[in-house]
């Protein structure tokens, strides 16, 4: 298994040894330590391949990851897994704000907290936070699941569209046109899916569901205060 | 925009080690800000004495005859020249007398005046600045750095942080605010005066301008969330404490780090991944419109 | 005898004119801003203040033909290990697949691919149809993150952060639930037929200390390959260009308030941001003042409109220039072939610029699968090939006649001003003076 020792070698060499693995490779398993808060580490891969981080990452941890399974043990800066598109990534401690930013699938696992704008703008990746999460998340998410053990902080599902959001917790204030739904059998269906998919110890049951209005969709000067 | 570290330490033991501590910090962060850098270091006051820092851009002439200059005017003074700026140590009633006469001399620029803190400023890259002053030799027991990536106003050394507002009292700031100008022109008919076009000077001023009026810092940051538009995560010191504050929006980037032997500030994790025990560190983000404080002259 | 008192002529008022009494009734019917697309309409001081001083005893001007003035320009040479090289120094600015249609982006990357010079996408993602039929294709990175994937990102042969554009700086994308087809909804992830709401600062990062660690992250995804552009709007481009540099760009964009969007509110495109011309100097001062300048290349857009805008654009100190809606124009925008039906949607050919709604009778801005066909891709490529071209051949005129044998060896010593705006804003002194407003020194 490769070991890459960021105090020694370039973050271009490891990232670039990540984006050449070849189909067919033997190589597929990579270890890196003494990230110390690098940021852009493991970003833009686009084969199963899995990544363990010995450490804390700065911003951008596994930005674009395409199937790649990457483990950071340690916490993760702003960004982690913006815009990830398949595959896993889990974060042991936890995770700055914007984690899982635009993100269209895949699944990301916060063991921690994660900060504010967790999920924002996310479309389609599915986000389980074993702790809480800060203001602003899903801020216009648009699509995929949200799930959060812990408690959500201010504005959570500000101009939300279609995502799901799933909070255990205490939920400081909803944002625009986002409301409290109703738990359906499909719902819960999702929900114990992914908490068996992230190792998250609680039952479907414990959770409200949250969701869009669908009252912004086409512009009513009624909902003007809204803007 | 800019990157901002900030130690207050807990353990006695480390005080010899805080300049070297935040100068390592301070280093990470260059990337944010490649302009200019500036460090407050507090400590190495003696009872009854108070410390002025200043500046020229011509030290050697500049700085001749300084001590005997004070002394004519009633002051006891020591002058410590370190490169661009100097170190006058004076009697501590003295300090207003001292600040005043020092701030008419042609060619100085006062940095920082009270019993505890210096501040060291100048144009260029954070390790070079760090070297020029000898930072990393300086004991103390809470400092803040800056490194900074002017935004609208020049880069020059005034225009470093961090602002000085008052006695023993400092701001760094990364973020950009919007009412500055209006707030500028107001603190200017309160009597405030200002040397840069900076918008960290003006909050600042703002918050010595309400402490003045009668308010502890805590609450003059609370005033700050109303009363300053725009992006900010502040980190403040005064003679015995430290604070952060981040605005409701809260973009701009902050993260803590506690132990038993100090309390850390970076922009980035990355500043504080040196910081000794940092891997059991108990490591969070502050909560925006909140101000943390930690004060040596409180219960812990 | 009596004195009959000829009729006094009604008199309008210059602040309640026939445009703000209407838009005043309308707000109040309808409750909502009004939206449209194009650029600013009102006049501004602009590139036809500006005039060149042509060769004569002093200078001597060049032939054409063999006495060669190249128009060449390679951008991204900072950093990128694959820097762009275009035969001409005009580009295509990003416009989307939705605010357009299919067929007019065809059209697009067709006739900049004859040109030799690079089209850009806008906010909705790469289409395949773009990516094969543009040679060079600049990928915007917006705010909004529609369709944005690995995959094109590194398909692409630039990318494009776009900080903001000059017809609302400050704002975000807009797209109405008329033109939210099933093709555009998938591509941006949202359901069909509702208005997209815009987000108008990036959702993982704010501020250039931030966007330097952005832009970090995108080279190594992609090898550190393309050249990374980073587009503003023109509000306060000295420090917006420092900045840019600052963060790592590799070519700076930048949008005057004339530059065009799909839709937007009118009040936004007239009243925030500043003219192409207020814009240029300061920039280019920035690369300057930063040991920058033709290091960092300055891509100037938003009313550029001929070979003489283009030529004035690289006197002041630009690199290139992108076109968007002098584009559209010549693929057949407002064209008065459509009299009949710009009228029964009341308006005329020339001013209609409701976009946002779909009925596009050139089929250009419209989803529309009958308008559409009204483009024919190619035809509509030739047309866009041929103006690219026309405006290569006025610049090469102008330039060779005031002694250059390269477009960016033009100067702003080639050129006075009309007028004492003009002259200010461009630091060009007035015809047939050697001042202008605000020269230092008096």
């Amino acid at each position: 298994m490769p070991t890459f020792d960021l105090s020694v070698t370039p973050l271009r060499e490891f990232n670039a040894a990540l984006h050449s693995v070849a189909n067919g490779d033997n190589d597929t398993a990579f270890e890196v330590v003494n990230p110390r808060g690098a940021h852009a580490l493991a970003v833009g891969i686009d084969k199963p391949l899995s990544v363990d981080v010995r450490g804390s990452v700065g911003y951008y941890c596994a930005g674009m990851n395409d199937g790649g399974s990457v483990r950071v043990h340690g916490s993760a800066g702003p960004g982690v897994a913006e815009n990830m598109m398949t595959g896993n990534v889990t974060i042991e401690g936890d995770a700055s704000q914007y984690a899982g930013a635009t993100g269209r699938g895949g699944l990301l696992v916060i063991k921690g907290n994660a900060a504010s704008r967790c999920g924002i703008s996310m479309k389609g990746i599915d986000i389980v936070v074993h702790g809480s999460i800060g203001h602003m998340s899903a801020f216009m998410a648009q699509s995929g699941n949200l799930v959060v053990l812990g408690d959500a902080g201010d504005a959570l599902g500000d101009s939300l569209y279609e995502a799901r959001l799933f909070v255990r917790g205490s939920v400081r204030s909803l944002g625009a046109d986002c409301i409290e739904k109703e738990m359906r059998p499909e719902h819960l269906e999702i929900l114990s899916g992914l908490l068996d998919r992230a190792g998250a110890d609680a039952k479907p049951g414990e959770f409200k569901r949250y969701g869009s209005a669908r009252k912004l969709y086409n512009f009513n000067i009624d909902n003007a205060d809204a803007y | 925009m800019c990157g901002i570290v900030g130690l207050f330490l807990k353990d006695k033991a480390l005080e010899p080690q805080l300049g070297a501590l935040i100068a390592d910090m301070l280093v990470t962060m260059t990337d944010r800000g490649p302009d200019s850098a500036g460090i407050a270091i507090y400590g190495g006051g003696a009872a009854g004495r108070a410390k002025i820092t200043v500046q020229s851009a011509n030290p050697g002439a500049d700085f001749a005859g300084l001590a005997e200059a004070l002394k004519a005017d009633g002051i006891e003074a020591t002058v410590t020249v370190k490169s661009t700026h100097a170190v006058v140590d004076v009697p501590a009633e003295k300090l207003d007398a001292a600040r005043a006469g020092l701030a008419t001399r042609p060619g100085l620029r006062v940095m920082s005046a009270g019993e505890s803190v210096e501040i060291y400023k100048e144009v260029g890259l954070p390790k070079d600045v760090l070297a020029r002053f000898d930072i990393a030799k300086m004991g103390g027991t809470h400092g803040i750095g800056h490194t900074r990536m002017a935004t609208e106003s020049a880069v020059t050394t005034l225009g470093a942080h961090p602002f000085s507002t008052g006695a023993d009292q400092c701001l760094v700031h990364n973020g950009s605010l919007s009412n500055h100008n209006n707030l500028r022109r107001e603190l200017v008919k309160a009597g405030m005066r200002f040397e840069t076009q900076n918008d960290t000077e003006v909050a600042a001023a703002y918050l010595s301008n309400e402490i003045a009026g009668g308010k502890d810092l805590g609450q003059a940051l609370e005033g700050a969330l109303d009363d300053l538009d725009g992006f900010f995560t502040f980190v403040v010191g005064t003679k015995s404490g430290f604070g952060v504050l981040r605005d409701p929006i809260a973009c701009k980037p902050a993260v803590m780090a506690e132990t038993d032997q100090y309390i850390a500030f970076g922009s980035e994790y990355r500043a504080l991944v040196n910081l000794p025990g940092i891997e059991t560190a108990r490591v969070w983000e502050p909560e925006p419109s909140t101000v943390y404080f930690w004060d040596h002259e409180k219960a812990a | 005898m009596s004195y009959h008192n000829p009729l006094t002529p009604p008199r309008r008022s210059a602040t309640f004119d026939d445009y703000t009494m209407a838009e005043i009734r309308r707000a109040a019917a309808t409750g909502i801003y009004d939206i449209r697309g194009g650029g600013a309409k009102r006049k501004v001081p602009h590139f036809d203040d500006l005039l060149f001083l042509g060769a004569s005893i002093s200078r001597y001007p060049l032939e054409g033909f063999r006495e060669k003035c190249d128009t060449t320009v390679v951008l991204g040479t900072r950093y990128a290990r694959k820097p762009i090289t275009l035969k001409i120094p005009v580009t295509i600015a990003g416009m989307s697949f939705g605010a357009l249609s299919g067929p007019a982006k065809e059209a697009l990357g067709r006739g900049a691919t004859l040109a030799g010079t690079s089209t850009t996408t806008g906010d909705g993602g790469m289409t395949n149809e773009e990516r094969g039929h543009s040679q060079t294709l600049v990928y915007q990175y917006l705010p909004s993150r529609y369709g944005m994937n690995p995959t094109d990102l590194r398909r692409a042969d630039a990318i494009e952060v776009v900080v903001g554009q000059g017809a609302k700086p400050g704002g975000g994308g807009m797209l109405l639930g008329q033109k939210i087809s099933d093709r555009v909804a998938e591509m941006r992830t949202l359901p069909k037929g509702i208005d997209q709401r815009s987000a108008c600062r990036h959702p993982d990062w704010t501020g250039p200390d931030d966007l330097e660690i952005k832009i970090l992250e995108i080279r190594e995804i992609t090898e550190w390959e393309k050249p990374i552009y980073v587009k503003i709007g023109g509000a306060r481009p000295y420090y917006d260009t420092a900045l840019a540099v600052k963060a790592g760009a590799d070519v700076v964009v930048l949008d005057g308030m004339q530059g065009g969007t799909a839709a937007t509110q009118d009040v936004f495109i007239e009243n925030v941001g500043m003219p192409t011309l207020a814009c240029i100097r300061p920039a280019v001062q920035a690369l300057q003042d930063l040991g920058m300048h033709r290091e960092v290349q300055l891509i100037v857009s938003g009313g550029i409109r001929s070979g003489a805008d283009t030529a004035k654009a690289l006197a002041l100190g630009a690199d290139a220039v992108a076109i968007g809606t002098a584009a559209l124009v010549a693929l057949g925008d407002n064209d008065p072939h459509w009299e009949a039906e710009y009228q029964k949607l009341g308006t005329t050919a020339g001013a209609y610029d409701d976009w946002h709604e779909g009925k596009d009778p050139a089929g250009i801005t419209t989803q529309d699968p009958e308008l559409m066909q009204r483009v024919d891709p190619e035809l509509a490529g030739r047309r866009l090939a041929n103006f690219l071209k026309v405006m290569t051949l006025e610049a090469q005129t102008i330039a060779r006649a005031c002694g250059h044998n390269h477009l960016h060896n033009l100067e702003p010593e080639d050129l006075v001003a009309l007028t004492m705006e003009a002259a200010a804003m461009a630091k060009v002194p007035l015809a047939g003076t050697d001042w202008y407003p605000g020269k230092p020194g008096l």
